[in-house]
Formats: structure tokens, C-alpha cells, sequence
């Protein structure tokens, strides 16, 4: 479905990504796994057109990204909640949904989606006339994941996920991600909490200073030794 | 008591004009975050053409703010995409800079093809003024309380119901997140340079039947007042460049009532400095904190 093939980034004169190639197929979650610094918000990034590459492909459902604009992504499927969440604060928790709908017309098609929304995250029914600013860091990571998810998206890239939450809420949001994935979503996501997230992936890729150093299923992963060491403290 | 009416009513006249143009810059200022010194001489572009349409083609003076508004839009959207589009990621002092070459560009070119000779602006309306006791109120300040208000009643409408007003806001909280969700930044741009500009222009319209002087500087006094609106109101917030401009043009009209023509200004930009001391983010501004 996603498809990145040796793909290098550069920041000015770092060398951010080298060769870096992955996939992701339909009905999958992957995981993008790895330190501060790796690499991992730079591929979602180049991913979403936000940073070009220097070289390399990426190509989602078969069709080339090179030359799309960030902004059509979406209109291809494929959807993206960022890293801190970046919910809009000053605007309401039903606009913010809106917003996540903007390219769709069809109304009723919306609000079937915004009605599962709602299931996967009853709280923010409770909250749709409240600033988006107003939520909790938790309540605003649903939001973040709501708005994405009413674009329907059919590869849903989370970047951090995890990032700045109780390891209640960490359990819950992942809980929340594994369901959206039942649901016949694919899921990329990328994240430093390394045991959370081979918990739920099927399979996952080991980025360091910008390499895939390691990839595999995500179980085998999760009990390999150096991984243990390196990622997941023990 | 008659007197302090008039005074009042007068205000609110030239407030709402300077409210109309501070509606742009804080528009702009909300979605780029640039202030743009050039808002001031679409004023003047406004002017000329509404005057040319009535003393050249000698069409009446609706067909004018049409027209009017009609060239303030184009002007407006192509100075965002020439000049201020390609530094959008540049550093913010680059493009406050080019918006202020682009004021001079303006009134410069007007200079060359219009002379720096101030020309009258015809007088629109013959219609008698409402008279209520002593009291006697023209009909174009009728007019131009009326058309404000209603503008400011419509834009608060597009901006917080319609989707395109809702995306505006979105990109002007988020850039980054905004594409993410398929709304296209240079799009909504250009649509809040257009929106600002249509309010310009018949603002201009309307200053220019209150000051029948039309000359290539005539926006940069009315262009930098509603600048001082808008900050006053607190920069940004669409409510605060109303609020401003009100208050701005009340103060204006009581000093020139009570106290002296002369000091009219001093007193507007003492009212500035007071409530910048106080509330540094203007009066309708909540302090914002920078996000580390």
C-alpha cells in the first residue's frame, strides 16, 4: 500500500535519512521505531510532502508522491495525526472534527464517520462545544486521531502517539488505535515508547542516525536481545 | 448636549470607516502574521477608482464601490502572491520590509499617472439630513454606520460559520496542521487578502464622501490610524479592530469638539500608548505564551 524505497533526506548538509525503505501493506500496523533523533518524524514528514527528498521513491496505493502537494494528500487516503498533537486550540472540538472532513462534501457520509468517531472516542461527544484548547493532553491526542479519521483515511500515519501521557492514557490510546485498525484502517505508526508499540504492531522497523538498522515481525522484535537492550530498558 | 450628540454620532462615522480598514490588517496580520504597511494605500487605489468611475465613465456611485472593490481585490491578491508569498518562510522582518517598499511602490506609481494634485471627490448625495430636534444627522452618516455594521455582522457570520472562514482560522492557528487536513494555505490566503481588500475599498468610498480629497498619500493618515485600531483592539482578533476603530474615531471627534482640531491626533495615539502600557496585547488581546 505505502511503498518508500532508498529514500535520502538532507537538512542543508546532514545527511538526515540514508536509504531508508519500507512498506506498509493493507490491513497492517507498521511501526517506525527509534530514539530522539533517528529519523522517524523526518520520514513522516518527507511521507507528507512537508520536507522533499533529495532521492529515492515513495509511492502510496501503486501512484508516485513526489510531485504531490501536501494539502491533496488527503485526498488520497492518506491522513496524518502530527506530532503534538497540533489540535486547532481556538476553535471548538466539532470544528476541529470539521476540519478533519474538509475535503469531503458528502454530508451524510460526514456524519456517519463523525458517529464513529464518537464510539472510538465518547468523550469528545461530551466536549464538541469546547475549545480544542481547553482538553487535556489526552482528550486532545483523541481529538488530534478524531479529526484525522474523518478525513477516512485508508493508511493513518501517528506520529508519537504516546508522547507527554499518563501510561493509563497510553494503554487507552493504544487500545483506541488497535480498534481503528480492526476497523479496516492501515496504520504507520511511529513512536519512542518501543514496548508499546511492538505490542500492538504486526511489524516494525529499527531507525538509528537515520538508517533502518533492524526490521521484522514485531513479536520476534520485541524479544530480541539487542533490542531489549538498546530500546526497551532491559 | 446637542454638541456632545453630534460629536458622537461624527465619531462613530469615521470609526466605523477606520474599523472597515482595520478588519484587513488584522485579518492578515491573524493568517501571515505580517503587518501590511500597503493595506493603508489600497485606500487610496479604492479612491481613485471609485472617482474615476464617476467623473470619467460618469456612472453612479454604487457601480463605483463595485468597481472599486473590484480593483482593491485584484491589487490586493496580486501584491500577496508577487511580493509577500515568496518570503512566507523567510524571516518576518523581510516581508514587513517588502510591505512597506510595496506602500511606497504604490503611492509613487499613483504620483506618476494621477499627479500628487489632491482631486475633489463629487458630492453623492443630495438627500436632505434627518433632523431630530436639534440634532441633524447627514444621510451618508447614516449610510456609513449602517453599511459598517452590517459588514462587521456579515464577516463575523463568514468567519465563524462558513467553511472557508473556518478554514481561515484554522491556518491562521496552524499552518502546518491545516495542510494536513487538505486545505490549501495559498487559497485561504489569498481569500482573507481579497476579503480585507473588499472591505478597503468601501471604506475608502466611504472616507472619500467624508473628505472629498482624493491624492496619490491620502491612505497612509486613515491607513495608519486603523493600523493603531486594530493593535488598540489587539491584533488578530476580528471583534478587537472594531472595537478600535470605535473608539478611535469617538475619541478623535470629542477632542476636536472639546478640546482642539489640533490635538485630535495626539489624543488618539496617547489612547494608544495608555493601553498598550496596560494591556500590552490590546484591549480584547489575552496574553500569549510563548511555546517552548
Amino acid at each position: 500500500m505505502l511503498k518508500v524505497e532508498n529514500l535520502n533526506v538532507y537538512y542543508g548538509a546532514i545527511h538526515a535519512l540514508h536509504d531508508i525503505s519500507f512498506h506498509v501493506d493493507e490491513g497492517e500496523i507498521v511501526t517506525l521505531i527509534g530514539a530522539n533523533g533517528a529519523g522517524k518524524t523526518t520520514t513522516l514528514h518527507t511521507i507528507s510532502g512537508l520536507i522533499r527528498q533529495k532521492s529515492g521513491f515513495i509511492s502510496f496505493m501503486n501512484k508516485d508522491l513526489g510531485s504531490v502537494k501536501p494539502h491533496k494528500l488527503i485526498e488520497q487516503g492518506l491522513a496524518q495525526v502530527p506530532e503534538g498533537r497540533r489540535v486547532f486550540a481556538g476553535m471548538s472540538v466539532m470544528e476541529n472534527l470539521e476540519m478533519g472532513a474538509y475535503t469531503r462534501s458528502n454530508k451524510a457520509e460526514i456524519k456517519k464517520d463523525l458517529e464513529k468517531v464518537f464510539e472510538h472516542f465518547p468523550r469528545l461527544r461530551e466536549r464538541i462545544k469546547q475549545p480544542a484548547g481547553t482538553l487535556s493532553g489526552g482528550e486532545q491526542q483523541m481529538l488530534a486521531m478524531g479529526r484525522a479519521l474523518m478525513s477516512k483515511p485508508k493508511l493513518l500515519m501517528l506520529d508519537e502517539p504516546s508522547m507527554g501521557l499518563s501510561p493509563i492514557l497510553v494503554n487507552e490510546i493504544f487500545t483506541i488505535i488497535k480498534e481503528v485498525n480492526k476497523t479496516g484502517t492501515t496504520i504507520l505508526l511511529v513512536e519512542q515508547n518501543a514496548n508499546m508499540a511492538l505490542s500492538i504492531a504486526n511489524r516494525a522497523y529499527v531507525l538509528e542516525t537515520g538508517k533502518v538498522v533492524m526490521e521484522g515481525n514485531a513479536k520476534d522484535l520485541l524479544s530480541n536481545d539487542d533490542v531489549r537492550k538498546a530500546y526497551l530498558g532491559s | 448636549m446637542t454638541l456632545l450628540l453630534n460629536q458622537l454620532i461624527n465619531g462613530l462615522q469615521i470609526g466605523s470607516i477606520y474599523a472597515l480598514i482595520a478588519l484587513g490588517y488584522t485579518m492578515v496580520y491573524g493568517i501571515v502574521k505580517l503587518i501590511n504597511f500597503a493595506h493603508g494605500d489600497i485606500i487610496m487605489v479604492g479612491a481613485y477608482t471609485a472617482l474615476l468611475v464617476m467623473t470619467g465613465l460618469g456612472l453612479p456611485f454604487y457601480v463605483a464601490i463595485v468597481l472599486a472593490m473590484a480593483v482593491c481585490i485584484v491589487f490586493g491578491v496580486l501584491i500577496e502572491r508577487v511580493a509577500y508569498r515568496p518570503l512566507r518562510s523567510s524571516p518576518r522582518i523581510s516581508s514587513l520590509i517588502t510591505a512597506i517598499g510595496v506602500s511606497y511602490l504604490l503611492q509613487n506609481v499613483a504620483q506618476l499617472i494621477f499627479t500628487p494634485t489632491p482631486r475633489p471627490f463629487p458630492a453623492v448625495f443630495s438627500v436632505k439630513p434627518l433632523v431630530i430636534g436639534e440634532l441633524s444627522i447627514s444621510f451618508i452618516t447614516i449610510l456609513t454606520i449602517a453599511v459598517s455594521v452590517a459588514l462587521m455582522i456579515l464577516l463575523q457570520f463568514v468567519v465563524r460559520r462558513t467553511k472557508v472562514g473556518k478554514a481561515m482560522r484554522a491556518v491562521s492557528e496552524d499552518m502546518g496542521a491545516s495542510q494536513l487536513m487538505g486545505i490549501s494555505v495559498d487559497k485561504t490566503v489569498s481569500v482573507t487578502f481579497a476579503i480585507g481588500c473588499a472591505l478597503a475599498a468601501i471604506g475608502a468610498v466611504l472616507y472619500c464622501v467624508a473628505y472629498p480629497r482624493v491624492q496619490p498619500t491620502m491612505g497612509s493618515l486613515p491607513g495608519l490610524k486603523a493600523f493603531i485600531a486594530a493593535v488598540l483592539g489587539g491584533i488578530g482578533i476580528l471583534p478587537g479592530a472594531m472595537l478600535g476603530g470605535f473608539i478611535m474615531g469617538i475619541a478623535e471627534s470629542l477632542t476636536k469638539g472639546y478640546i482642539s482640531s489640533q490635538l485630535a491626533d495626539a489624543v488618539v495615539y496617547g489612547i494608544l500608548i495608555v493601553v498598550l502600557i496596560f494591556k500590552p496585547a490590546g484591549m480584547l488581546g489575552k496574553k500569549t505564551r510563548e511555546k517552548v
